[in-house]
């Protein structure tokens, strides 16, 4: 169970390549590998978006992270979970934010993965200011999923 | 002993102040730390609230040492 906050951009699958062999230590066990990634879109409400920054909360971030984690841990019979979520400036299809569940059958990698972006989106204090050609403005509600 | 206020995003621009700190004699509730700290602003009807990275209402009570933190409805993924 890991969460990590990047100031950088990074590759979500190589992320999720490295875990595997470095971190989660269960080849042969995981039968199911469920992985979101989330990317910068350069449109919004209609508008099109030049750059993007992603502020947060640091330490109460993490601890959100982290009780959802243990909570999709509670809830289904997974053998670990990754997140990974960019601060700072981005552009457009820059990856924000990687999910990934690992379980011995799919329905649980599906469903915990689900149920930890939409816990992060509606509970980790994160923050979009997107800029525009017009200006700059906040992001003030998710899109429904 | 003094109670720390934070403001992110939105709120933080709002306020004009990312931090401050208050005299915790001066507040019991999460509401008057708002009231004190904000300068007199009204406080957004969809603001979020959190004391010690917990999210709280604002009726929550408030002690010395408490790092209480205000902002808008989240964003991230």
């Amino acid at each position: 169970m890991t969460v990590e906050i990047r100031e950088h951009g990074f590759d979500p699958y190589r992320e999720v390549s490295d875990y595997q062999l470095s971190v989660l230590d269960a080849a042969g066990k995981y039968g199911a590998t469920a992985v979101f990634v989330g990317s910068m879109r350069d449109i919004n409400e209609g508008d099109a978006v030049q750059t993007m920054t992603l502020e947060h909360y640091p330490g109460m971030t993490e601890r959100y992270l982290e009780k959802i984690s243990k909570e999709a841990r509670q809830r289904w019979d997974i053998i670990d979970s990754l997140i990974i979520h960019r601060v700072g400036d981005l552009h457009p299809d820059e990856p924000i934010v990687l999910v990934a569940v690992w379980s011995a059958h799919r329905a649980a990698a599906f469903d915990a993965s689900r149920f930890l972006m939409e816990e992060l989106k509606s509970r980790a204090p994160f923050w979009k200011k997107e800029v525009l050609s017009t200006g700059s403005r906040w992001v003030e509600k998710n899109t429904p999923g | 002993m003094s109670i720390t206020v934070k403001f992110f995003a939105s709120l933080r621009e709002q306020v004009g102040k990312a931090d401050t700190t208050l005299d915790s004699q001066a507040v019991s509730s999460v509401s008057d730390v708002w009231n004190l700290a904000s300068g007199g602003l009204l406080m957004p009807a969809n603001t979020l609230m959190a004391v010690n990275m917990d999210y709280v209402d604002a009726t929550h009570s408030v002690t010395e040492g408490d790092e209480v933190a205000f902002f808008p409805p989240v964003t991230g993924g």
